[in-house]
């Protein structure tokens, strides 16, 4: 099998995902057109060159739809000889393109790709494309269908985690974003966006509240208490988990991941591609999996995918020296912490998407690039990334600097 | 044109009142000679050039209930004779025929000219879908009139249009609700839902129908024509992505997935909905089909529309016997459950003297009829009037003599030998001979009681269920001497009242108890091996149960358990109760004053209100306790479901229930068992005798003898024999009775 290394990567930063957000004037198509000219600017690269260009899209509909990165590559000048393609599975996408693009690497297939993926949520606002999983009762009903802040709020009553558990990780989050843009640790990969006209729109994550403290959360209410008990997703979630009782709700908009805009593109090659580009590689994609998990709990499957990276690559949990777990609700995290006995001062050392945002089809892509240059920071060698995925499912990768 | 079932006049406008009035039968309701008539009369109305449009409507004081027992039984026939010809053959017949209905409306919708449905009273089912094919619908502003369509309440769901033109016409959240529970809709209601044009005075009902057809009405439904547009816009919108994620959700939670019908019944609308009308009819034609072929709909097909009819109408009653007149009841015994079955007496319109043993306690025991009067009053359900008038019939009195009029005396006094003894003699020396006395004990058998009276054959139990007013069933109990006049007025009076009965002979516990006792006994088992409380009571709830066992046990009073148990060991010996339950009750009791929900606590607390009720957190600490990894639901489920169904065997075995029948509809409508089984025998043979002795057997190996499949069992699974064949309730199988 060829090797895969990392060569570069960027994002753009996230905007409010609201019509008052800074990016919301941006087109989807543009953010991702963006990263695709950073990837290139940066790295000289000659786009005739590229095999493919893969990004995660998680409603690809309206401005989103029609296969974005390809859009995006016109947009951005590209040639026309780069191909581009979207996928989705869910809010993992921007690993699964990376995951895709390594595949499409490793096999010989190609030489250059860059992968990522692209989310304007305050354009195309969740569940724009529709859907079988919860619209068709033939699906929804053996899914065990339930909004995952339900399932979020399941996993902490399964697993035991009180609202000051919640909180107390979430005002860590907001804390460790803060301290890394404070100290200028996402400086070589956030790319400011800018208009035609070289005026900056925005540069800084703008979803952040660092001044947060468990007395300010103290006063939102729990944000999923109504579908739970009104729209019979509790019984759902207890159906599944019958030694619940009933669930408490802890979750709410302040340890939940933010709605937010943004696009990020990784670029990845083999050894002979690195040298055609003549830029060094800094990573090599080490591992990547997949793995379907329990529908309900819907979230837990970064634990299950873990398990079965360690065990494919013959890995424990001792080799890692920092975990990126995308910040979809707290318990999610705190779970795989208390699954695994991880020490928090391991995982998310950099805050997630609690503090920052989670751009659903951009974030996987966002935090393997986080991480990667955590590592260099820090002089680490692995580092392994997971995102939990909505119905149910897990995606992890390791990586290792070279 | 004469017709057996219909009559059409044609008025000098040219419209056609057919009104639908099938002879020797109280109320309307679909045969295969209805549906054929219907077709003629289409064909005839379509054809005479003179005819401007139809009016339909009913002769009876109700519109129709909808689908005939005979013609269901004969589809079910005719389904199984044609399975085993040739499977795949029976199932394109029966989808041929699944769609009679459907098309025969369709046809009547596209005929070319207007119909107009007059509901004058009830409409159910086929007949209510009959009506949304037609072009107009006038329902007459009565409380008579009463629309639903009911089907998923035994297993199947609105197959002739229902699905497809409900949502059509009013928003699919109302459409989905209406159909998923079955509810009855007011013509005002309906009218509001969108689904009747008018709601007018009974007496201008037919002069309104036809008023429409002169005012022009097209004779086109409006998913015919062109640009028609679904209420609220159809699946993809917004409100429709609120409604369509949480309506399995709450089926879910209302139903926990054993209802096939009533989620056939969202995939129908769901995908319908995005289709055009012909193709969605076949759609719910295919579920329809599919739903048809469902051990559910078979079973509760069965028990909750055809048996509970058949038994309602006094199948067990004594054929020799003519119908007693009741003229006057006694009530002796105004605590809780007398003062309630004065109650039903006097609601059916009976005179009725409840005697307790001074003025204050039968006042008292009238109080509680006041009580639910002016509660039902409060709701709508009753006039001024009515109340006045039921209360009027209800006399409380401590004066024995009132009752040398009666037909029948109700004692419920204290469950105690002696004091029974003493009432019975007391009141024996009152009423005259022909008078029968009905006990409502539920613990005492009726033989032992009947040895008080002078005129065994005319003593006989009549256990009625708490809340008497809400619950449905009636065991009727016979003792060895009990005779056919004491059964038929049983039996007439448990009719009168409009509660079902069931006939089974003498035993402890009778038949309801005994198997509500293994429900109970099942999870004090599973608490013992150290299952989550939690995990039990979801997993019986799961299973189908409408209350959790530890939830049923507090709500009749974890101490009246101890009692029962040591009146058990006291007569039974001591191998009568598990020692660790009994232990397990006795430190409820004794060491932790834990009596139910009385006291507040018992296997919940019970926070005072608006708080909710919660497992007490100790239960945790009686044993040691297994992590949910470790249990598996659907193990518990099949415990609380076949230590039930075995307890119904032996009642069939040891003679005590003698019609399957009675054996699954007592078991639904005494306490709750998984309807969607069709009832505790249908259980053990909608999964075939032999797999569920197979399934016992494994059980046993596991969790305990009580799960030894019995010698009649074993014999019928050797044999392929279902209860239903073995004790054929139409075959020539002699009765108990």
């Amino acid at each position: 099998m060829t090797e895969v290394f990392i060569y570069d990567h960027v994002r753009t930063p996230r905007g409010r995902g609201k019509k008052d957000g800074s990016l919301h004037e941006v087109p989807s198509v543009r953010l991702a057109a963006k990263t695709l000219e950073a990837i290139r600017d940066r790295n000289g690269l000659d786009t005739s060159t590229v095999d493919d260009i893969i990004m995660g899209c998680v409603d690809p509909v309206m401005d989103a739809g029609a296969v974005i990165p390809k859009a995006a590559a016109f947009e951005a000048g590209y040639s026309f000889s780069a191909p581009g393609m979207q996928i989705s599975r869910f809010c993992a996408s921007g690993l699964d393109a990376i995951n895709f693009a390594a595949g499409k690497v490793a096999a010989g297939s190609d030489d250059i790709v860059i992968a990522g993926g692209v989310e304007s949520m305050s354009r195309v606002g969740m569940g724009m494309s529709g859907g079988a999983w919860y619209m068709d009762p033939s699906v929804n009903f053996p899914a065990y269908f339930m909004p995952q802040g339900v399932s979020a709020d399941l996993i902490a009553t399964k697993y035991g985690f009180s609202r000051d558990d919640v909180d107390a990780y979430a005002v860590e989050s907001q804390k460790r974003a803060a301290n890394a843009w404070d100290k200028g640790y996402f400086k070589h990969s956030v790319i400011p966006v800018k208009d035609q006209n070289g005026l900056t729109i925005l540069d800084r994550d703008e979803h952040m509240r660092p001044s947060t403290d468990m007395q300010s959360l103290a006063s939102l209410n729990p944000s999923f208490q109504m579908p739970g008990e009104m729209g019979g997703f509790e019984a759902v979630g207890i159906q599944a988990h019958p030694e619940v009782e009933k669930i408490t709700y802890v979750h709410h908009a302040g340890n939940s991941s933010g709605i937010v805009d943004g696009a990020a593109a990784v670029l990845i090659g083999s050894k002979a591609g690195g040298e055609a580009m003549g830029v060094k590689p800094r990573a090599k994609i080490r591992h990547f999996t997949n793995i379907g998990s329990d529908p309900a709990l819907m979230l837990t499957g970064p634990v299950d995918v873990t398990e079965k990276l360690l065990k494919r690559s013959g890995m424990s949990i001792a080799d890692i020296g920092l975990y990126e777990l995308n910040e979809a609700f707290a318990a999610v995290v705190l779970r795989y912490m208390q699954a695994f006995d991880i020490p928090h001062d391991k995982i998310n050392v950099n805050g997630g998407a609690i503090a920052m945002g989670h751009p659903l089809g951009a974030t996987g892509a966002m935090i393997l690039g986080t991480v990667l240059d955590e590592l260099e920071r820090r002089d680490l060698d692995t580092a392994l990334v997971t995102l939990c995925i909505g119905a149910g499912m897990g995606t992890a990768t390791i990586i290792e600097r070279v | 044109m004469t017709y057996t079932n219909f009559t059409v006049e044609t008025d000098a406008d040219g419209i056609a009142l057919v009104t639908w009035d099938m002879p020797n039968k109280s109320m309307n309701v679909f045969t295969l000679e209805v549906m054929d008539e219907i077709q003629q009369i289409l064909d005839a109305t379509v054809a005479d050039e003179a005819v401007k449009g139809v009016v339909f409507t009913s002769g009876k004081s109700s519109f129709s209930g909808g689908a005939d027992l005979t013609m269901i039984k004969s589809m079910f026939a005719m389904l199984a004779d044609e399975k085993a010809k040739d499977p795949r053959a029976a199932v394109q017949k029966l989808f041929d025929a699944a769609g009679q209905m459907s098309q025969l409306f369709r046809r009547i919708e596209t005929n070319g000219k207007p119909w107009v449905s007059a509901i004058n009273g009830t409409c159910m089912g086929g007949a209510f879908e009959l009506s949304l094919a037609c072009h107009g619908r006038v329902a007459a502003n009565s409380k008579a009139v009463k629309i639903a369509l009911p089907e998923v309440k035994v297993g199947i769901f609105p197959g002739a249009g229902g699905t497809q033109r409900v949502p059509r016409l009013a928003n699919a959240q109302d459409a989905l609700q209406m159909m998923t529970t079955g509810q009855s809709l007011t013509a005002q209601r309906a009218k509001a839902m969108g689904l009747v044009h008018q709601v007018v005075e009974p007496g201008e009902l037919v002069s309104a129908a036809k008023q429409m057809i002169k005012e022009g009405l097209k004779p086109v439904a409006p998913w015919d024509e062109k640009g028609f547009k679904v209420p609220g816009g159809g699946v993809w919108t917004p409100a429709a992505a609120q409604l369509f994620p949480a309506a399995p959700a709450i089926l879910r939670r209302e139903t926990a997935g054993n209802y096939p019908g009533a989620l056939a019944i969202l995939k129908c609308v769901y995908e319908g909905l995005q289709l055009p009308f012909d193709t969605a009819l076949k759609v719910e034609q295919r579920y329809f089909t599919q739903i048809l072929q469902t051990t559910e709909a078979f079973s509760m097909i069965r028990s909750l529309f055809v048996s509970i009819q058949e038994l309602g109408k006094g199948a067990r009653r004594p054929a020799g016997v003519p119908k007693t007149e009741i003229r006057k009841v006694g009530v002796v015994g105004a605590g809780f459950m007398g003062a309630s079955i004065a109650y039903v007496t006097a609601a059916a319109g009976i005179p009725v003297v409840l005697i307790d043993r001074d003025q204050d306690a039968a006042n008292k025991g009238k109080a509680v009829s006041e009580k639910l009067v002016s509660d039902s009053v409060g709701k709508g359900r009753m006039t001024k009037e009515e109340g006045e008038q039921l209360l009027s019939l209800v006399t409380p009195t401590p004066d024995y003599s009132t009752l040398s009029d009666v037909d029948l005396v109700v004692e419920a006094v204290f469950e105690d030998r002696a004091v029974k003894k003493a009432v019975i003699e007391q009141v024996e020396a009152v009423i005259p001979e022909t008078t029968i006395f009905a006990s409502n004990t539920s613990t005492l058998p009726i033989t032992g009681l009947a040895e008080n009276s002078k005129r065994p054959e005319q003593f006989i139990g009549v256990h009625f269920f708490s809340p008497v007013e809400k619950m449905m069933l009636t065991e009727v109990i016979l003792g060895e001497k009990s005779g056919d006049k004491a059964l038929a007025m049983a039996l007439d009076f448990v009719g009168k009242i409009k509660k079902t009965p069931i006939v089974v002979n003498d035993t402890r516990g009778f038949f309801v108890n005994r198997c509500v006792f293994r429900y109970i006994n099942e999870a004090y088992d599973m608490l013992a091996e150290g299952v989550p409380a939690a995990m039990i009571e979801n997993a019986a709830k799961m299973a189908g149960m409408p209350v959790g066992p530890l939830s049923l046990n507090d709500e009749v009073a974890v101490d009246l358990s101890q009692k029962i148990m040591k009146a058990s060991i006291a007569d039974l010996g001591p191998n009568s109760v598990k020692p660790e339950h009994m232990a397990l009750i006795d430190k409820m009791v004794d060491v932790l004053d834990r009596r139910g929900r009385k006291n507040g606590q018992g296997f919940y607390d019970y926070p005072p209100k608006p708080a909710k009720k919660s497992l007490w957190q100790g239960l945790k600490e009686l044993y040691p306790q297994k992590p949910a990894s470790q249990v598996d639901v659907n193990v518990l489920k099949q415990r609380f479901l076949v230590t039930i169904a075995l307890e119904a065997a032996r009642t069939v075995e040891e003679g005590i229930v003698t019609d399957p029948r009675e054996a699954d509809v007592g078991s639904i409508l005494g306490f709750g068992f998984a309807p969607y089984t069709g009832g505790t025998l249908s259980y053990i043979d909608g999964m075939g005798v032999k797999t569920f002795v197979a399934l016992a057997e494994k059980l046993a190996a596991d969790y305990g003898d009580h799960f030894k499949p019995t010698p009649l069992l074993k014999e019928m699974a050797a044999n392929g024999e279902t209860f239903y064949g073995r004790f054929d309730p139409y075959g020539d199988v002699e009765r108990a009775a």
